[in-house]
């Protein structure tokens, strides 16, 4: 059977979807006989692939930077798997749209007592005026709901993925899981 | 007692009951479950949810079961594709419309709006989010309202209204703009009517009310104090 290749990135998030994928343990070496990780915070390749079999991605929509990327991975999978409530909600990152993005830079970078108060604009990514679930962005095919998803219910999601099946995780997880 | 007995057919199961039950009375009692937010047995039925409709044979539209009495010869259907999808698009619309956080909420895992999402089979919501900005009243000493997370089932005015007998909830504004206040739109904490019961608390099914020093999914609620009292009050 050909190895299906598999990318896994990391937006908006607190990168605890990721540790549950860890925590697959030894399911993981299950995976390792299906899948090749071409893409990943986990693994150091520094470009996203053309041409990626499923792509996993933990968080929300936050930042410019967070736009492009998900806008080209896209393009470049053919099977987006939105992991976890950020992604499918926006859920914790998405409570600051009420308030917008002002607001929050102010209270964090000028209002916080610091000696030399000033919100970075160099280096860090201009934020969106509200944070967005994934697939109002792109189109997704697969949700994945948790936070995090349990590592048993991300196993069978991607082990699904690798089998040409569509995961069927009713009953299995659902938002604040 | 006045009532007849009936029999009627419950998805293609012969029950009997009585003309004064509902739909979803007899359903319950024949172990058939209909989701529902608003209906909690012990308090009035206003059908404000909309989640427990049914198809009956011959009626033109979707009825509440809990709203509506069984007749001689009805036809009930509980569950069918296009049910399912009225009801998803009901819970989809409560996701967008309020602010529900599940994953940092009091009430995770033991909320019935999530319960019934999960149910329902939703993994995600397809309806824009409105992200509105609504109040917290951390007035009270003992207990929290978070507007957020309301989704006007209206089981806190009843309970206060009908068991309590102190009339401290009611509902404000109209469509989008409807909100729960405490007596004229004042601060719980400030409230002359509110005895500090807490059978707000219990019968709402969200983490919209709360008790205070109850962390992400610490608060259970129990609603059997409905049934004990419903009792009491009958035997009298």
């Amino acid at each position: 059977m050909d190895k299906i290749k598999l990318a896994t990135v990391w937006l908006d998030g607190c990168s605890g979807c990721h540790m549950s994928f860890l925590d697959m343990d030894e399911q993981l070496l299950a995976l390792a006989d299906a899948i090749t990780l071409v893409y990943s915070p986990l693994v150091d390749f520094k470009e996203f692939p053309p041409d990626v079999d499923v792509t996993l991605v933990e968080g929300a929509v936050s930042s410019e930077e967070d736009l492009h990327k998900i806008q080209m991975i896209r393009q470049r999978t053919k099977l987006l798997v939105s992991l976890g409530d950020c992604a499918i909600t926006g859920n914790v990152p998405s409570m600051r749209n009420p308030f917008g993005p002002e607001a929050i830079l102010e209270r964090a970078y000028l209002e916080d007592g610091l000696i030399n108060p000033v919100i970075p604009t160099v280096n860090v990514p201009p934020l969106l005026k509200t944070v967005q679930p994934v697939h109002t962005v792109v189109p997704v095919d697969v949700f994945v709901p948790g936070c995090p998803p349990p590592a048993g219910v991300i196993y069978e999601a991607v082990a699904a993925l690798t089998e040409g099946r569509t995961p069927n995780l009713h009953g299995l997880t659902r938002f604040g899981k | 007692m006045n009532s007849n007995v009936v029999t009627l057919s419950i998805n293609g199961k012969e029950v009997s009951g009585r003309d004064d039950e509902t739909i979803l009375e007899l359903a319950l009692e024949n172990g058939i479950q209909i989701p529902r937010l608003c209906y909690l047995e012990g308090l009035s039925i206003v059908g404000a949810c909309r989640l427990c409709m049914v198809e009956v044979l011959g009626a033109k539209g979707l009825i509440a079961a809990c709203a509506t009495r069984i007749t001689e010869g009805m036809v009930v259907q509980t569950d069918s594709e296009r049910l399912a999808e009225y009801r998803r698009s009901i819970l989809e619309m409560l996701f967008a419309e309020g602010f529900h956080v599940c994953s940092v909420c009091v009430a995770n895992g033991h909320c019935e709006l999530q319960t019934q999402a999960a149910h329902a089979g939703i993994d995600h919501i397809d309806l824009p989010y409105l992200y509105p900005r609504r109040k917290v009243d951390a007035s009270h000493r003992l207990f929290g309202l978070d507007a957020n997370r309301c989704i006007l089932c209206t089981r806190c005015v009843r309970v206060c209204s009908e068991i309590e007998g102190a009339r401290t909830w009611s509902v404000s504004g109209r469509g989008i703009e409807a909100h729960i206040i405490s007596d004229f739109a004042t601060p719980w904490g400030e409230s002359t009517t509110c005895t500090s019961c807490g059978k707000c608390v219990q019968v709402c099914p969200t983490g919209a009310l709360f008790m205070k020093g109850a962390s992400t999914a610490e608060l259970e609620k129990r609603t059997d104090f409905l049934s004990w009292i419903t009792a009491m009050r009958e035997q009298r």
